[in-house]
Order: structure tokens, then sequence, then C-alpha cells
């Protein structure tokens, strides 16, 4: 997996790509506890070039839209998420924890 | 006819790209769609995830042993291990529906691997090890 980090005016945007296992996922958590613990809470996870997400990955999701959401400080919405994905979100009651954009610029519009 | 091939894995999570490539090769020799091939995939990997973190306490503890067998179209994924038996009832199921504040961290991956297997059977054995078998069938459209 590898991830970069964009900041914009009123959101950072967090593009990943490859695998998010239970090898990578600890990598995935120490980005966005980095940004949240600086206080940046509106956040795009840009998914378009993740190949595979595990319960290990969903989890860091899950425990950042947390620390976002609580005290209103922001919240954590994903981007380009691919279907196969998608669905997998669905199994595991995911979609109604998160907006999704279809592209990147309207997840960054969205703050 | 039958095809089947089995291969040893460190169980490290490291192991979890090499073991999804062979995953991967099998379910598309099954000829199963693109979105059922991840479906599978994320089965096999939260049960070898498990396996590394429950069964064996951690990373470096022994082997996944992986068989694939395709017959008539079903793809069966056999996972054996050495390490602690356990009782998948006792695992509670989460509330997938419960909101965000109350999802629990544990338990997902076997409800991932139950939801997406049409068939999902635990032996434990001390001499011959923990099997988990999973079967997924051609038919199935995701």
């Amino acid at each position: 997996m590898e991830t970069t980090t964009r900041e914009f005016k009123r959101c950072v945007v967090v593009e990943a790509s490859g695998r998010i296992d239970s090898a990578t996922a600890p990598e995935l958590a120490a980005v966005f506890d980095e940004l949240t613990e600086e206080g940046k809470c509106n956040l795009v996870f840009d998914m378009g070039g993740v190949d595979f997400i595990s319960s290990a990955g969903l989890r860091v999701l899950i425990n950042t839209q947390k620390t976002c959401q609580r005290l209103n400080r922001g919240r954590l919405v994903l981007a380009n998420v691919p279907g196969p994905i998608y669905e997998a979100f669905d199994l595991a009651g995911f979609v109604a924890l998160f907006d999704f954009y279809d592209g990147q610029v309207e997840a960054v519009g969205s703050f | 006819m039958s095809q089947e091939q089995t291969r040893v894995f460190p169980a490290r999570y490291e192991s979890l790209t090499a073991i999804d490539q062979f995953i991967v090769d099998a379910a598309e020799r099954a000829g199963f769609a693109y979105c059922t091939v991840y479906q599978v995939q994320l089965a096999v990997d939260e049960a070898c995830s498990n396996i590394i973190e429950h069964a064996y306490g951690g990373e470096d503890r022994g082997i996944i042993e992986c068989t694939h067998r395709i017959q008539g179209g079903d793809l069966t994924i056999v996972l054996r291990d050495y390490g602690q038996p356990f009782d998948p009832a006792a695992v509670p199921e989460p509330n997938i529906n419960a909101d965000l504040e109350e999802r629990a961290e544990g338990g997902l991956g076997l409800y991932l691997i139950y939801q997406i297997m049409d068939e999902v059977t635990f032996d434990f054995d001390s001499q011959a090890g923990n099997v988990l078998t999973l079967v997924k069938r051609k038919e199935d459209i995701c």
C-alpha cells in the first residue's frame, strides 16, 4: 500500500493504492491518526487505486470516522470506491456510516 | 474432474499477499465473475488474518496450509493451522445496523466469511490441526 496526502483549504485528501490488509492497515491508521491529532478532521479518502481492503482496513476507517465526528470536529468521506469494495462495505453495514462520492472533486467540494 | 493444489505459507501478515494471489488464480480458473473473485479473496484474507491473530496469537508461530479444489465449477478452499482451536459460536455477531459510536471492533471478519461463502465448516483436531473448509458455488452472482 502507498499513500499520498494533499491539503486543501477546507479538507485533506488521502489517496491510497494497493492492498489494505492486516499487514498494511497500521500504516493507514498512522496517516489518519497524525492528521486528526493535528486537528485535521475534514478528510477525503480517495480509494480509486485501492485493490483490496479487509476488515482490518475497515476498522481504521471506522475509528477515524469516530474520531472525526466526535465533538463535531469533522467527517471522513470516501471517493472513487471501486465496485467490489463498495459491495464489501455494504456487507459490513458500513454504507450508512460514510458519504460516498464518485469523484475526488465532488468529495472535496462537499466541505 | 477436479483440480487440486496445496501450498504452505508462514503464518505472518506479509504472507497475505501471496495467499491472495494463490486464491485469485484458482477463482479465476474456476471461471468466477470479477466481483465474486473479490468476495472470495476477502473471505480467505479474513480467515487467514484470524488464524495468525487468534489461533497462533501473533505472527511467525506456525504455518497456514492452503488447498484449493475446483470441482464442477465450485471452488473449495481448505485452510489448516496448528494453533489454538476456538468456538466460532462463541464469537458474537456484530450489529451491522448499530450507530457509529456503538460499532464494535471484533467479529467482523468471521461475519464476512459467513456472509460470502456458501459453506463454512470448522474442524478441530489436536493431531490433524484446525481445518476450515470454505465453499463458493459458481452460480452465485454477487
